[in-house]
């Protein structure tokens, strides 16, 4: 569904002289990524990231019962499966479950049950909606562990993310809505919030979790009713969240949750009774969306895709950049809209960022994403693996220099890739203009500020941006002049409810998170 | 950056940093300094070091690191009150940690005053322990340079074979860093065959940027480790401070191909946290600095408890504390 390149990927480079494929490693192409530059003797060759001291396996180990079958959630309970399909571990390719496949009929009965809820949860006492937002949060943080492993069984993540990242910010956001529950005229003072009515809500698989959280939290907290569609290959926590809305006792028909594929989302999203559709996901879906909503008058926010471009200049505290690169391109397999995939360096130190960035990167653990040392987990679906590969491909026919620093071999089930980054990248190149959505970063160079502004700010996407410097004046001119929703500054990748996201251009428009995540959910 | 004869050179020899420039005649001359200084991140540099507390270490993994560890424990005392008794108690400890398991190995030094150093030397002798003396002013240096020399040249006369000395921190932090090159790089000198170790004390440096910076000129002024703390001041050793310094050995590494030495020392003091060292290491710098000739834990109460930790391994049950002869 988040699949960005459905169409074939043509390499671009192809009539360039300079990128032609040359085995004897003579071309300009393949001198990258010092290029022009001699290197000094270097014995970072030497560094031995081996098996002495290799830890032993620390499997998550707790015992999560998983349903053989699972039915919709629709006006506050469980439907009979129905025609269902498989959702499995990508990381060994067991079966976990069968979900059923929302139909037409499906949709229009969760459409309903949440119009029917909608006036009662409208009015009901905004201290009230608080408090069934807390008793989520509350509940999320009792039942993390057995969320955390579901998680990472059906999505591929490490044990150690959906532990440390993805469950907390859960319980983070819903805390943080139910404290905005009763506070709303002060974050639209001299206005008068309501509810915008029945949200429809499509999430992506990357953080399945955390992204259905990201949804229904602001929507609640408004006094809005909700249908949710998860991912296909990623359903099962948001139906645990189901039984967490059951246990705490929300309302029926508040929160319903149908499970499907893009027809699903189809039908729910072109529904006649929905008065706002938030998604998240790839930019091709996006616009057909918009093109949807634009029919009616149906509200509408778009969290899409980015190729967000990292830039470290030459004063940066390289150690420190190198591990926000890691975090940038590598978390959760490079699964992440807001990946920092474009590596903007400057000149004088691309030696040093690329010497040590082939070191760290050896350094990573890549396998079972239930060992809490892992981290580097499973590619979350065989369609997306095909879709990373045929990026890397792309990137070699190009003419670009690919480095994979670990030699280690995959495992021989599931879905893998192991973490690399290409050098002697051009901004003509496919790998650096398109979104891959894995582990592969593209590296280029810049000479100049200005020219790394020129050169990151030279995408379609608006996403996010990483700024890499010791000095102040420069991170708050560079900052300021990147075309995107987020900056991160001497870091990557952090996200806290209180701290709004969302992109530019063709990275879609509105927020999610903090008061501003409030907007799209209220007509004022 | 090339590498520059070992021992006295005779040619005027520059040290050019982003922040000095001064000549040097004649030095003994080590290794190059880097060109401009190197800044570190204090919030990323935390962060990197916190995740390495977060990595599972259980079973089989868990007792070889802990044998691992207790190999690098120089085993402390430097007390007023220490006496050559206090000493003989803690030479036997570091050759049989644990009667009642002779596999264990035995811990890499004793580190005493150089007052005590003879007393070490009598019962160490054969052993295959080292002698780590503290000297040049321990702990705090100011003492004038020929002082802090003969405090050397006796520690290592008495049979001291490591030398764990202070830098000036008062100098470096005035900007002299020239003078503490030349100190650093003179002390050497004066340990003869004994390893060089350079306490940074980084609890007054107190950036990262500094912790870098003194990493750097010890090293190019020809520590064979470099090392935290004295534990005299607080905060002593540090995950955080342990990753820079383990940075610029690794640089230095890269470099030069000559491999440097770490040694936190000061506030470790339980067996999980030397675990978490010991993943730091081997994430950063690799597989063979797992070794007591290039890093080490100074600490004396870690020795006991990773003992009792590898007791429980061993029968199933924790011990008392009073289980185990004090260290």
């Amino acid at each position: 569904m988040t699949d960005p390149t459905e169409h074939e990927i043509k390499p671009t480079g192809a009539a360039d002289p300079g990128f032609h494929l040359d085995p004897a490693g003579e071309s300009p192409a393949r001198r990258s990524p010092h290029q022009g530059r001699q290197r000094v003797h270097t014995h970072a060759d030497e560094l031995n990231f081996g098996a002495a001291w290799d830890y032993a396996p620390a499997p998550e180990s707790a015992k999560v019962v998983i349903a053989p079958k699972y039915g919709h959630f629709i006006n506050g309970r469980f439907t009979t499966p129905g025609k269902t399909f498989r959702t499995i571990n990508p990381a060994n390719e067991e079966v976990l479950s069968e979900v059923s496949e929302g139909s037409t009929k499906d949709v229009n009965k969760a459409v309903a049950a949440a119009r029917e809820a909608l006036p009662k949860w409208a009015k009901l006492k905004p201290t009230d909606r608080a408090k069934y937002l807390f008793r989520i949060a509350r509940r999320v943080q009792e039942r993390a562990r057995e969320l955390a492993i579901i998680e990472t069984r059906d999505g591929g993540k490490p044990i150690k993310e959906s532990r440390d990242v993805d469950i907390p910010l859960v319980a983070h956001h819903f805390f943080y809505y139910a404290g905005w529950a009763d506070k709303l005229p002060y974050a639209f003072p001299n206005r008068d919030p309501r509810p915008v009515g029945v949200c429809a809500q499509i999430i992506p698989w990357n953080f399945p979790l955390l992204m259905a959280a990201w949804k229904i939290a602001p929507a609640l907290a408004c006094g809005n009713t909700v249908v949710l569609k998860p991912a296909e290959t990623t359903p099962l926590t948001a139906l645990r969240l189901a039984e967490i809305f059951e246990e705490i006792d929300l309302p029926p028909g508040v929160v319903n949750i149908v499970t499907g594929a893009g027809e699903t989302g189809k039908a729910l999203a072109e529904h006649k009774d929905i008065d706002k559709i938030a998604f998240t996901g790839s930019t091709a879906v996006g616009k057909l969306l918009a093109r949807t909503a634009s029919k009616r008058g149906v509200r509408l926010t778009l969290e899409l895709g980015g190729k967000s471009p990292n830039i470290i200049f030459e004063d940066a505290s390289i150690d420190q950049a190198v591990e926000g690169i890691i975090q940038g391109i590598y978390f959760n397999q490079g699964h992440v809209c807001c990946a920092g995939s474009r590596l903007f360096v400057q000149e004088s130190v691309v030696g040093e960022v690329v010497e040590k960035l082939t070191i760290r990167l050896k350094s990573l653990r890549l396998g079972d994403p239930m060992d809490k040392n892992t981290d580097i987990g499973a590619i979350n679906s065989k369609e997306q693996l095909a879709t990373i590969n045929r990026y890397l491909k792309v990137g070699d026919d190009e003419g670009a220099h690919r480095i994979t620093p670990s030699d280690k071999p995959l495992p021989k089930k599931g879905f893998w890739c192991n973490p690399c980054f290409f050098t002697g990248v051009q901004q003509s190149h496919t790998i650096a203009r398109e979104e891959i959505f894995g582990p592969v970063l593209a590296v280029q160079t810049f000479r100049t500020p200005e020219e790394a502004l020129t050169r990151a700010n030279n995408t379609p996407y608006g996403l996010a941006a990483g700024v890499w410097t010791d000095k102040g004046s420069k991170i708050f001119d560079t900052a300021a002049r990147l075309e995107c929703g987020v900056v991160w500054c001497n870091t990557y990748n952090k996200f806290d409810a209180a701290s709004p996201f969302g992109g530019f251009k063709e990275s879609g428009f509105g927020r999610e998170g903090g008061m501003q995540g409030l907007r799209p959910y209220v007509r004022l | 950056m090339a590498m520059q004869s070992h021992g006295h050179g005779t040619l005027l020899f520059f040290i050019t940093t982003g922040r000095f420039f001064l000549p040097i005649a004649p030095t003994p001359a080590r290794y190059n300094l880097p060109m401009k200084s190197i800044t570190v991140d204090r919030v990323m540099a935390d962060q990197r070091a916190a995740a390495f507390t977060k990595r599972s270490i259980k079973t089989s993994a868990k007792e070889a690191g802990l044998r691992l560890a207790l190999s690098m424990v120089d085993l402390t005392t430097l007390e007023g009150k220490d006496s050559p008794e206090k000493v003989r108690s803690l030479c036997r400890k570091a050759i049989l940690p644990d009667a009642n398991d002779p596999t264990l190995p035995h811990v890499a030094a004793i580190c005493v005053y150089p007052e005590l150093v003879h007393v070490a030397h009598e019962e160490l002798e054969g052993s295959g322990v080292h002698i780590a003396s503290v000297a040049t002013g321990f702990p705090s240096g100011q003492y004038p340079l020929e002082v802090r020399l003969d405090d050397t040249r006796r520690a290592v006369e008495a049979g001291a074979d490591e030398i764990d000395m202070v830098i000036s921190r008062g100098r470096f932090l005035a900007g002299e860093r020239g003078k503490v090159f030349d100190e650093i790089a003179s002390i050497k000198d004066a340990c003869g065959q004994a390893h060089l170790k350079v306490i940074l004390e980084t609890g007054e440096l107190e950036t990262y940027d500094l912790v870098r910076e003194a990493s750097d000129l010890a090293i190019a002024a020809g520590a064979d480790f470099i090392k935290t703390s004295t534990g005299k001041v607080a905060p002593a050793a540090t995950m955080g401070v342990t990753l820079v310094m383990l940075e610029a050995v690794r640089d230095h590494f890269i470099k030069t191909g000559r491999k440097i030495g770490v040694k936190p020392a000061g506030g470790i003091r339980t067996s999980k946290q030397s675990l978490h060292y010991l993943v730091m290491v081997k994430e950063t710098v690799g597989d063979d600095w797992l070794t007591p000739d290039l890093f080490r834990f100074g600490a004396s109460s870690l020795t006991n408890d990773i003992l009792m930790q590898l007791a429980r391994r061993r029968t199933g049950r924790y011990m008392a504390g009073h289980d185990f002869s004090e260290a």
